[in-house]
């Protein structure tokens, strides 16, 4: 196996907060100690290929499997809504796209968090490659809700809660994604973007908040709510499917991207050992 | 052939239904290509970095 | 005490310096305002019913526009290694730095805000509720800002990223604050809308500080 030895990793060494921090709190030192170390574990990047390899091919069979069944469920095997007629199918990619958009602005920040209380370099890694992926399922889900929405509400874009917090969502991914290659140096864009990613979890309740407060000052009479009438069993097969496959897929997607940062580093690694020892290659 | 045709149709929303799906698919679909190549050519170059470092490990 | 007045003169008197730069940041808010009635059409039951939602966003796009001076100079001088190692703590010298800020680009609105809404025909009614609004809601945008600034400071002309990363975060200091003034202006009770701004701004004095530093720390090594 390849041995890990970048700089980068080794600089900020896997640590709990201090002891002289928390000394006050036994229980919640205690438990701090067990995440840090049981975190520890898994910063090794090594280690981390070790278990995402194998992991890999089953979460893709996974998605595969789901986002195959889902298709036929959602397009051939369900009933069209009684309102809503064929438009409704729209739902089984748009509804699971925004779920994983949504849940990966959650990743993104728990990743975060793990980096910055436990200085995690893996987390820093894993919320710099959740936030493209995460980015692509906003745009979806702003795109097939506009396909929705014309011929159900008879314009391209409405201004509602949900659509306007989607949008929110979309600009907190790509501030995040602009502010994390704005420096020169690397680690630097990640940490900084971690503190804006906290800074946006704790806000997006806030946001979510104020949305819906002006939705309800401003709702227009006649719109068609989504959220109207309830949901046909028949109909919450395929949207399960969808979503888990989508799950599946974002996972896939996280691991795949995090062995292709991890070898980046490796590579950036050895580049910079191979220009402090030159010409040393014929032991 | 009359049942694909009303497969198609979607009751007449089969253009929305059709590019939704394909906006899914073609960002997904783009969103995938793009992460396993970008491996790809990572793994190569780890590889050729590998083989020119001083840190080698003789087999 | 001392260090926090020490700070707010410092930069006050930095400001001045560049006096030309705030001057350009007030002038962008009112030629943005003359572009209303340019682009949208000069009718008055339209411009009088988006003015003091037009008068809100524009201010906080111009309050955004000054965000690369709050602490990319000093980085790239070095004055903030100096005001860091001075400082009894970090969140204090953000709060001083927020609270300078917020009296050349927060402060100054809250006159100019309102003639600008009643130049784009704003019932005269509204002018207490507006200028009310946003002496409550600016500071807000200040702490937000100095933080989004505080995130780029290494950055080169990082000022544009600033306003990117700052503006989403802002979302409800805008909604409650012209939210307060329609409201009025409808002649519904406000009170609470005016409430819940001072609380987003309470909330930003409480946290900011602390996420500002946080941010320091992370772009400094």
């Amino acid at each position: 196996m390849l041995r890990w030895r970048s700089h980068r990793m080794q600089a900020v060494p896997p640590c709990g907060p201090s002891a002289t921090e928390n000394a006050f709190i036994t229980h919640a030192a205690t438990w701090t100690e067990v995440m840090a170390k049981a975190l520890h574990r898994l910063a090794n990047p090594a280690r981390f290929l070790r278990i995402a390899a194998p992991l890999l091919p089953w979460t893709a069979a996974g998605a595969a499997v789901c986002i195959g069944a889902g298709l036929w469920f959602g397009l051939v095997e369900s009933p069209p809504d009684y309102q809503q007629g064929d438009a409704a199918r729209i739902m089984y990619v748009h509804v699971p796209a925004a779920w994983n958009a949504l849940a990966g602005y959650a990743g993104l920040a728990l990743a975060s968090a793990v980096a910055l209380v436990w200085r995690h370099p893996l987390a820093l890694v894993a919320a710099r490659c959740i936030a493209p992926i995460g980015a692509c399922f906003t745009v979806i889900a702003l795109a097939t809700g506009s396909l929705w929405g014309h011929p159900m509400w008879g314009t391209w874009w409405v201004w509602d809660a949900r659509l306007t917090s989607v949008v929110i969502l979309l600009f907190l991914y790509l501030g995040y994604m602009a502010l994390i290659h704005a420096f020169d140096e690397q680690e630097t864009g990640e940490r900084a973007a971690t503190v804006l990613a906290l800074i946006g979890a704790v806000n997006l309740p806030v946001i979510r908040f104020s949305v819906d407060w002006w939705n309800t000052l401003h709702q227009p009479a006649s719109i068609l709510r989504m959220d109207g009438p309830s949901i046909d069993p028949a109909m919450l097969l395929p949207l399960f499917l969808m979503a888990g496959g989508f799950t599946l897929l974002f996972v896939c997607l996280v691991i795949i991207r995090m062995q292709t940062e991890l070898a980046r580093r490796r590579v950036m690694a050895l580049r910079r050992a191979a220009l402090v020892v030159p010409q040393a290659s014929d032991a | 052939m009359p049942e694909l045709h009303a497969f198609l149709a979607m009751g007449g929303y089969g253009i929305y239904v059709w590019s939704a799906y394909a906006v899914t698919g073609l960002v997904l679909g783009l969103l995938v290509l793009a992460s396993l190549r970008a491996r790809q050519s990572m793994r190569a170059s780890l590889q050729e970095a590998e083989m020119s470092s001083p840190r080698r490990r003789t087999r | 005490m001392t260090f926090l007045r020490a700070v707010v003169e410092r930069e006050l008197r930095l400001y001045m310096r560049g006096v030309v730069d705030l001057i350009g940041v007030w002038m962008f808010f009112g030629i943005a305002i003359a572009m209303l009635p340019l682009s949208i059409g000069p009718d008055p039951d339209i411009l009088s019913r988006i003015a003091p939602g037009a008068a809100w966003a524009i201010a906080l796009l111009a309050s955004m526009l000054s965000l690369e001076r709050v602490f990319a100079p000093d980085q790239r001088d070095g004055s903030l290694d100096l005001l860091l190692l001075h400082a009894p703590s970090i969140p204090l010298l953000i709060l001083a730095k927020s609270l300078a800020h917020w009296l050349v680009t927060g402060l100054p609105f809250v006159v100019l805000a309102p003639l600008a809404a009643i130049a784009l025909g704003m019932d005269v009614q509204g002018v207490w509720p507006l200028a009310g609004a946003l002496l409550i809601g600016t500071p807000a945008l200040s702490l937000i800002g100095t933080v989004g600034s505080a995130l780029t400071a290494p950055v080169r002309r990082g000022g544009i990223l600033a306003a990117l990363i700052v503006l989403p975060q802002t979302i409800p200091v805008l909604i409650f604050g012209t939210a307060a003034v329609s409201e009025t202006l409808k002649g519904r009770d406000s009170g609470p809308y005016f409430s819940v701004l001072g609380a987003f701004t309470l909330a930003a004095v409480a946290l900011a500080p602390y996420a500002g530093s946080a941010a320091l720390r992370a772009v400094r090594n």
